[in-house]
């Protein structure tokens, strides 16, 4: 007995709604902690950050990646199991309000907290008829009953809209069954693929893992495109999906238009530029104005005509800032004159002709550089998105049935009198009072309205 | 005159809405009320006006798109679906005190985006991640969604005067809905947010999904968003609970609102962020 009323109690807190109220807030309440500690950053930075022993405590706790941490995912799965348990106890009644039509009780009507009671000069035949078509617009089936001093006409409609917060809690069960699907049997990972590179695995985020494709993928250009304010407008990679050495499938991919093959997803995410491999540059003299145009190579030395001295290109950079201002991809080189110290010169790409503000001896500047880019790929699986999706839809349809949508149940009561026919309309609704309200002012308003036929002389 | 123009005068026509409505309350004359209704009914149609303009001046720009891609024009079109969402409540409920608590935010929103200095209200062209019909799904069903907690907000802040004054003393509460009825057409008000935010939720997340691989990320707007949501569904359940009518309802849906102010402005504050769309820099 003891046992049997502590597993009953169990039950009982698992099904409650209090449980739901506190572990809704709980989660509200924590979830802000992930938004204000950064998440999943180098360690390095947190221990600056926190020192020592706060850093233990916090990365003993999770807090570095909370939304994963065993407390948060415990909290989740408490919440998983409050809406099971919670079903379970429902349901079963529900289900059976659902199956069963009710029959008829005045008595329930005239419990109901919603009344409206008008009196019409209609004869009472009439009026019967009145009411049966007004109210069978209004709710469907409809049945007349005999009652002592008079007639009842009640119908119901909506009863299966009883099950739509059900829908919304099974959405979310799919939500986090999907989330869970798809970290068990999914993976995300990004690649840099250079300009007629082909890969043929993926590296995990946040880990050194290689996972194969099972197949290959081949960069066979990037191209990014701006606006006249210089503001990127499209990020376009096309790719090559090769099986065994040869090509299936080539499409272009953009941000928001990705590529999905054999259950795996390419995205454009990022891009850069690699070292051109071929480079011209141009030595102007100032001296007599002469342009002389050499082909070099990264760490060659070259002998600079006019004997203005020698220069050797010594580095290439993806984002050069010059004096703090960001000036895109440049080579820098040394320039050594004949006599004096030597000097570092920055050849950005984009700007030809930036060394003439130097004001040295020569110009340097670049004729041809054939510039490669690589594309920055994310790649993902996630078999569980079509649970999630569901899901979305789940909890869409789910919500407007909760919040719009009630089983509704009315009955006109018409008393014939000597005069007048006295007309008491009920309505019960398991929600939405308002709507209920609103649908018997109508009927009133439209009972009243009917015409009466000119009195028997 | 151009969209910004007639814009900075929508801002104008939302304050004289406030302002009349208030003064409509506070000196308990129907006159300056009924004024109100008809104000705000211009105000909006400029506001209409002013993003349909914006709109078709993106196209002559050459990047046309739809004006809801920054802060400025997600707060236009805020000011724009809280007024046309209050003037239906207005209209089916025949009270225009609620106006007095629900049109100042309006003008708060509009006026934020057309006189401070930190809102850029120029128009700009798309970034790559931003070029989606989702997105527009995304803005357009948040905000409808923050509309209807606004309202809920004003609501509530009524609720809790007229609650305190149980004898009915106090005379500039005499007109207020009962608070039977302020509760119920609260609860209204937070059903139809909760569906919008979580259609906003959704279309958000699948818009990720096609830009970057992901649903969710656990990025800090969108957990906000979450925490927001989290604070709605206590709200709807706790009414199911014993004892949580009323009071604690009309708490919950300020903090809710506080939650979706911070969600939406405060987010930036935060530590350790990157803005969305950031690629290949
Ligand atoms: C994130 C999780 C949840 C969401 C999004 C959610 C959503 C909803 C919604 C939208 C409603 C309709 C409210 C209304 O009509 O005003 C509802 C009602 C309800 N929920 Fe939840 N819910 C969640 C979790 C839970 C849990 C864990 C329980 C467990 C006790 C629960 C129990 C109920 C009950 C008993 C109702 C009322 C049903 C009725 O009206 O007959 N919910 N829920």
């Amino acid at each position: 007995m003891a046992s049997r009323k502590l597993s009953s109690e169990i039950f009982d807190f698992f099904a409650s709604v209090r449980l739901t109220v506190a572990l809704l807030l709980t989660l509200a309440a924590t979830s802000v902690v992930g938004t204000v500690i950064p998440q999943n950053q180098d360690p390095a930075a947190y221990f600056h950050t926190f020192g020592l022993n706060l850093y233990r405590l916090l990365a003993t706790l999770g807090m570095f990646d909370m939304y994963h941490s065993w407390w948060f995912q415990f909290l989740l799965t408490l919440l998983t199991v409050n809406i099971v348990v919670c079903s379970m106890d429902r349901l079963p009644g529900v289900w059976k309000m659902i199956a069963v039509k009710p029959v008829f009780r005045l008595s329930r009507f005239h419990n109901s907290p919603h009344h409206q009671q008008i009196a019409v000069n209609t004869p009472f035949e009439q009026i019967q008829t009145d009411a049966l078509k007004l109210l069978s617009k209004n709710v469907g089936n409809v049945h007349t009953e005999k009652i002592p001093d008079g007639v009842c006409i009640w119908g119901e409609t909506g009863r299966w809209t009883r099950i739509g917060v059900y829908a919304v809690h099974l959405s979310v069960i799919l939500l986090l069954a999907g989330g869970l699907i798809g970290s068990f049997w999914g993976f995300d990972g990004t690649a840099n693929i250079a300009e007629g590179d082909t890969i043929s695995s993926v590296l995990l985020n946040g880990s050194t893992k290689q996972i194969p494709l099972g197949f290959q993928v081949r960069c066979d250009k990037f191209s990014v495109q701006h606006y006249d304010s210089g503001t990127p407008s499209e990020y376009r990679s096309t790719l090559t999906i090769l099986e065994q050495g040869k090509p299936v499938l080539t499409r272009d991919i953009l941000v928001n238009d990705p590529l999905r093959y054999r259950g795996i997803n390419f995205f454009q995410s990022s891009y850069g530029t690699l070292p051109p491999q071929h480079l011209t540059l141009t030595f102007t003299s100032r001296a007599s104005g002469m342009e002389y145009r050499k082909k070099i190579e990264p760490g060659q030395t070259l002998d600079i005509p006019e004997n203005l001295g020698t220069f050797m290109v010594t580095a290439f950079h993806q984002d050069y800032r010059y004096m703090g201002t960001p000036i895109g991809s440049a080579f820098t080189g040394m320039l050594t004159p004949p006599k004096g110290t030597p000097v570092e010169v920055v050849l950005p790409l984009r700007f030809p002709k930036f060394d003439k503000m130097r004001q040295g001896n020569v110009v340097i500047g670049i004729a041809e550089a054939e510039q490669r880019f690589y594309t920055g790929l994310q790649i993902t699986r996630d078999p569980g998105v079509w649970v999630v999706y569901t899901g979305f839809l789940l909890m869409i349809t789910g919500c407007i049935i909760a919040f719009f949508m009630s089983h509704q149940q009315m009955c006109i009561e018409i008393h014939p009198g000597e005069a007048s026919c006295e007309i008491l309309i009920h309505g019960i609704a398991n929600k939405n009072r308002f709507a209920i309200r609103k649908k018997m002012d109508g009927l009133a308003e439209r009972l009243l309205q009917t015409p009466t036929p000119p009195a028997h002389a | 005159m151009n969209s910004s123009g007639i814009l900075s005068v929508v801002t104008f026509v939302y304050g004289f809405t406030a302002f009349l409505y208030v003064v409509s309350w506070i000196f308990k004359k129907p006159e300056p009320g009924r004024l109100a209704t008809w104000v705000a009914v211009a105000g909006l149609m400029g506001n209409i006006t002013g993003i349909a303009l914006r709109w078709m001046e993106s196209y002559k720009l050459g990047y046309g798109h739809a004006p809801l891609s920054n802060l400025y024009e997600s707060l236009i079109f805020f000011s724009g679906t809280l007024t046309a969402v209050y003037l239906v409540i207005e209209h089916k409920f025949r009270n225009r005190i609620i106006g007095a608590f629900t049109m100042p935010i309006a003008f708060l929103a509009i006026a934020y985006a057309s006189l401070s200095p930190n809102v850029n209200d120029r128009i700009q062209p798309l970034l790559p991640a931003l070029k989606s019909n989702w997105l527009i799904a995304h803005v357009i069903t948040c905000f409808i969604g923050y509309s209807a907690f606004a309202i809920s907000f004003g609501l509530s802040f009524m609720y809790l005067l007229k609650d305190k004054d149980t004898e009915g003393r106090h005379s500039l509460l005499d007109k207020f809905p009962h608070v039977a009825v302020l509760d119920e057409l609260n609860h209204q008000m937070v059903m139809f947010g909760f569906l919008f935010l979580s259609v906003g939720i959704i279309t958000g997340s699948v818009w990720a999904n096609s830009a970057w691989g992901r649903y969710w990320g656990w990025d800090p707007k969108e957990t906000w968003s979450l925490i927001t949501w989290f604070i709605y569904a206590t709200l709807l359940h706790a009414r199911l609970a014993r004892g949580w009518h009323g009071k604690r309802i009309a708490y919950l849906s300020i903090a809710g609102f506080a939650a979706v102010l911070f969600t939406y402005f405060g987010v930036n504050l935060l530590p350790g962020l990157h803005s969305y769309g950031a690629i290949g820099q």
